[in-house]
């Protein structure tokens, strides 16, 4: 569905605040954005993948910068916003390194926080008026 | 594998088609070729040593 002329003339003033809006909680920006139906898969769909990582046993990676792929994936993780907080506070996602199922519970993380990224980008397409 | 797969295919079924239709078609292809990629690799890395 493409965007009419007068939602790019009301979106285009906010595409940064809809794609912080989008990062801090998935779907969000669509939602805001009046995609309502893809707001809410992707909210369902990236909190449980986040969620479903944390229970494999996965990590919420530190910011090292002395480490280069731990930073990285430590990007990906806050990549998912909220639900990254959310665990952080909780005190959630130190992982279990002998835990069998601890690299795919980082692959889930890792993936849910990359998928949101993507999400914020596809808002600021939106916002911008080019889908 | 599967889990991820259901995941991974849905968002971007969502996020690259507007149509729901197209959504689900291309969703379930996504899903397909996750699903038979992940076999297929599988095989082929059977007979490597770990």
């Amino acid at each position: 569905m493409r965007a009419t002329p007068a939602d790019r003339t009301q979106t285009t003033s906010t595409p940064y605040l809809i794609c912080a809006l989008a990062w801090f909680l998935p779907g969000a920006g669509h939602f805001w954005l009046g995609r309502r139906q893809k707001g809410i898969v992707f909210l369902v769909a990236l909190s449980l993948m986040f969620a479903f990582g944390l229970w494999l046993q996965g990590r919420l990676f530190p910011f090292e910068i002395t480490q280069p792929l731990v930073a990285l994936m430590a990007v990906a993780d806050v990549g998912v916003g909220l639900p990254y907080f959310v665990a952080r506070t909780a005190g959630i996602g130190a992982g279990d390194v002998v835990a069998i199922t601890y690299e795919y519970g980082n692959t889930f993380i890792i993936a849910a926080g990359l998928l949101n990224m993507l999400v914020v980008l596809d808002a600021f397409d939106i916002a911008k008026g080019r889908k | 594998m599967v889990i991820f797969s259901l995941f991974v295919s849905v968002v971007f079924a969502v996020l690259t088609r507007d149509d729901p239709r197209e959504q689900i078609k291309f969703g379930a292809r996504l899903f397909g070729g996750f699903i038979g990629a992940g076999i297929l690799m599988g095989w082929l890395l059977y007979p490597l040593p770990l």
